[in-house]
């Protein structure tokens, strides 16, 4: 049975990476009705950010973390003006294509700064753990977890009881009305990719110790979000965390009791199940097209 | 309706005027291609340059397969590199392993990547395309997951080599000259195939697919079987990529067919143009030589791609060739297609002797808790025309919706000319014999107006003799019908707004239909514009056609219909002739507002 606790606590955290990035995922889609395919790699550039800061110039861990969040920051916003803006009135595929390709630029230019030798990062938190009744739980899970938890709070209070907030469901649920309201909608949307950057980079920040930090992790983690937010009901903010943890249990449940190298095909096993049974996921509602 | 521009060009002087005679490109590209094929066989180059134009050529067919996924159909498909390495891995390991005739393995691979694109496209074609490039890339990484372990099967990591060249009918092609001659032959007789289904029936409803899905699915194309059709096609033609590629190196692994080559294929496509066989080849042979050229950039080629993809769609989105037929096309007058008007037919749908050409009972659709719709019953006499009318909300284009099968009712019946046809798809729907045209007008807006409308006329049940001549022919007949045959081959978004509505007319009409369903088509149209409208239905039901028009404008409903419904909050409201509705108190009230008892003391 601790086994089984000890999987489940380390589903949690894993499926707590992914709901980050998933939360990412939703909150730019409904800002832009867009996918952006390089929001894993926000996480492999957070990752590689506290290599440089903390593990190469040798600066105190949560100072490279800070600086590492101003940098994503400003990278999200360079993001938005070369990738999405210049192809804002466009149809979706040519912004998703926008997108991907900002995802290979994204890892391959990292491997070509960093080689593709994987580094490692070590736990924020010098502690040893806690061992409660035969399960080990490592810090840096705890931390991972608790993380989440509390940007999810955040987001809920951030959304739904600040004006700032409010401006932002606006513009997301509807451009031109929002924008007939005063609404500065391109800054809206700004805001969106700048804090969506910073979403992925802090998920690739607290997974960096317990995963190595390499150019291909960004590939997959993307994936893994997009497949937990699609189990969650695609565009759905609670969808993104339930689809999230979920997701990080079964896998971690599959690689234990399945099979080790097949481990990465569960996700998408998962996600090819609900595509046909459930499209709309957990949460999700149909919406029928309008003439 | 004879347009001035009619007027003016036919009457333009000729004489002296030499006719242009015709280019013969089509000759030129065979004089070309036979060169290319026969110069490797007689008089072989060198090995390294072989070995390159080989890959180019086996790449891409796979690309080619991207022209009709991505180019026609609108669909991405970020697996093209899993497709082509099922079509290597089995002519490597069926030649090899299970001792197939080489021909044999290449059809095994070919079959098997279009069953798998088949797989993966009807599992998700019907959800909305980022689900699509999620799909594919899963896919992508599933196969690249069992290549390197399943290792029973596929030898795992090292890859397999020792694959063999053909013989087929006693020509050897086991030298590097006669191979890459067999895969250029492949190369454009694919070329070929993948120019001629642009203009093919499926073809057109591929680019009808891409341009509006909702408009395609209401002219009678089965969209989501377009689109699975599409992938199919192109994942087969991965497929035999691969074949070609895996015998031609002789050895395959994992690796080659990884995220990363996908997205190599997709940059070809892109950077060349996406539109067109000549594109992908353009944009193949560059992707293929430009590392040899720039060398220095290997280390972050991919990199590099990744901006270029960016760039591309960002400055370039129609490839290099799109810009370049673009530029040559804007440089040309717009040809004109015919002199003078085309005899149309119109109304020949056999009179089964019912009164009503749509009945509708008791119909509803909710939406959640929202009764958009409720119990609305009305018929529609054959060969009048019968105007729907209400407020704002009232439930006009929901019932549209509903009769043109965009919409699934919650209950009621809808029967066209006696059939049943509620809860029908929308091409099902077009082939029983209903036509529509859309408030906000909804065209296939990178074709011509004659390519719109020749799509409506090849709706399923309608037959038009004559193959693609008569089709077009037909197509004609609709434009002339409503006044805007000297305009067939212009752009369609080049047309003005009021001319876009005719087109959208003209499309329905093209294809014959029973019952002619017009929503709001007096919307944004100015006073001359409106009085041409009516003319135009005039003339549409003196035909015999039926139409059901909504419609906000109350002079124009007064002026053509026979019979008025109104609505109102989802409801029926009034039913009668023009003069009884308009009188009838209920109606005022709907909209003038509620005279309530309170407000008359």
């Amino acid at each position: 049975m601790t086994i089984v606790f000890q999987l489940l606590f380390t589903g949690l955290g894993v499926g707590a990476i992914y709901a980050l990035v998933a939360l990412g995922f939703v909150l730019i889609y409904r800002a832009t009705n867009v996918v952006n395919f390089a929001q894993g790699e926000f996480a492999m550039l957070g990752a590689f950010l506290m290599v440089i800061f903390f593990g190469d110039l040798g600066l105190p861990y949560g100072l490279g973390l800070v600086i590492s969040l101003i940098v994503m920051a400003i990278f999200g916003a360079g993001f938005n003006l070369v990738v999405y803006y210049p192809l804002r009135h466009r149809p979706y595929l040519p912004v998703v294509i926008s997108t991907i390709g900002a995802s290979i630029l994204m890892s391959n230019g990292m491997l070509a700064l960093y080689g593709p030798a994987p580094q490692t990062l070590p736990n924020l938190l010098d502690l040893p753990g806690l061992l409660i009744g035969g399960v080990f739980l490592d810090s840096q899970y705890i931390l991972i977890i608790c993380v989440t938890a509390a940007l999810v709070g955040f987001q809920y209070v951030f959304f739904e009881k600040t004006l700032l907030g409010k401006k932002l469901q606006a513009t997301s649920q509807d451009k031109e009305m929002a924008s007939l309201l005063g609404i500065p909608v391109a800054t809206m949307i700004m805001i969106t990719f700048v804090y969506s950057a910073l979403l992925g980079g802090l998920a690739g920040m607290l997974v960096a110790p317990i995963l190595f930090v390499s150019i291909g992790m960004g590939g997959l983690i993307s994936l893994k979000a997009f497949a937990a937010s699609i189990i969650g009901g695609f565009g759905d903010v609670a969808g993104a965390v339930v689809g999230g943890l979920s997701l990080g249990v079964i896998e971690t449940f599959g690689a234990a009791y399945i099979s080790v190298p097949y481990k990465d095909a569960f996700a998408f096993l998962v996600l090819f199940a609900f595509l046909l049974v459930r499209p709309q996921g957990i949460f999700g509602e149909r919406v029928a097209q309008k003439a | 309706m004879t347009t001035p521009l009619l007027r003016e060009t036919t009457a333009r002087p000729s004489i002296g005027q030499k006719v242009p005679r015709k280019f013969p490109w089509g000759l030129l590209l065979l004089a070309l291609a036979i060169v290319t094929i026969v110069i490797p066989v007689v008089h072989p180059f060198n090995d390294y340059w072989m070995g390159l134009l080989r890959q180019a050529s086996t790449q891409a067919i796979a690309v080619m397969g991207m022209v009709v996924v991505l180019g026609y159909a609108g669909q991405i498909n970020l697996a093209q590199a899993a497709f082509f390495g099922i079509g290597a891995y089995s002519l490597g390991l069926g030649t090899l392993t299970l001792g197939l005739p080489w021909g044999v393995a290449l059809l095994l691979g070919t079959l098997l990547a279009a069953v798998a694109g088949a797989a993966l496209g009807s599992s998700t074609l019907r959800l909305g395309g980022h689900y699509l490039a999620m799909v594919t890339i899963s896919f992508q990484q599933i196969l690249t997951l069992v290549l390197i372990n399943w290792i029973s099967l596929t030898r795992g990591p090292d890859g397999v080599s020792g694959i063999p060249r053909p013989s087929i009918l006693g020509l050897d092609f086991k030298s590097n000259g006669d191979y890459l001659a067999l895969c250029l032959v492949v190369l454009y007789a694919t070329g070929y195939l993948v120019w001629r289904l642009k203009r093919t029936r499926l073809g057109r409803g591929m680019l009808a697919v891409r341009d509006n899905e909702l408009a395609a699915g209401v002219v009678g194309i089965d969209t989501y079987r377009t689109k699975v059709i599409a992938f199919a096609l192109s994942s087969a033609l991965g497929g035999i990529g691969g074949g070609l590629f895996a015998s031609g190196y002789a050895y395959i692994s994992p690796d080659q067919f990884s995220f990363g080559e996908s997205v190599v294929v997709l940059t070809m496509a892109l950077l060349g143009g996406v539109q067109s066989p000549f594109g992908a080849v353009l944009g193949t042979g560059l992707l293929i030589l430009l590392p040899e050229w720039l060398r220095f950039l290997k280390l972050i080629y991919l990199a590099v791609y990744g901006a270029a993809v960016i760039l591309i769609m960002v400055f370039m989105p129609e490839g290099i060739w799109g810009a370049l037929t673009e530029r040559v096309r804007r440089m040309r007058p717009p040809p004109r297609i015919v002199e003078g008007d085309v005899p149309f037919e119109l109304g020949g749908t056999p009179d089964t002797g019912r009164m009503a050409m749509l009945e509708v009972t008791n119909l509803c659709k909710y939406f959640g808790g929202l009764k958009a719709l409720d119990g609305i019953s009305m018929a529609v006499e054959r060969g009048t025309v019968h105007a729907l009318i209400g407020p704002n909300g009232s439930g006009k284009t929901t019932t549209l919706n509903l009769l043109s099968g965009i919409y699934r009712p919650t209950a009621g019946e809808i029967r066209l000319d006696g059939k049943q046809v509620a809860g029908l798809p929308p091409h099902l729907l077009a082939g029983a014999g209903l036509g529509r045209t859309f408030q906000n007008i909804r065209l296939f807006t990178s074709m011509t107006v004659l390519e719109n409308v020749e799509i409506g006329g090849q709706r399923p049940n309608l037959v038009i003799p004559g193959g693609d001549a008569g089709l077009r022919h037909r197509a004609l007949g609709a434009l002339s019908f409503v006044g805007l045959v000297d305009r067939a081959g212009l752009p369609v978004q080049s047309l003005s707004y009021g001319h876009q509505r005719l087109v959208e007319i003209a499309r329905a009409l093209a294809g014959n239909p029973a019952l002619l369903l017009l929503d709001e088509p007096a919307a944004g149209l100015n006073l001359t514009e409106k009085q041409e409208l009516v003319e135009l239905l005039r003339r549409i039901k003196a035909h015999g056609l039926t139409i059901l028009l909504i419609d906000h404008d109350m002079n124009l409903v007064e002026q053509i219909a026979d019979r008025i419904t109104v609505l109102n909050f989802g409801r029926r409201i009034a039913d009668g002739t023009p003069q009884e509705v308009l009188r009838h108190p209920d109606v005022i009230a709907a909209y003038l507002g509620e005279v309530t008892d309170d407000a008359a003391a």
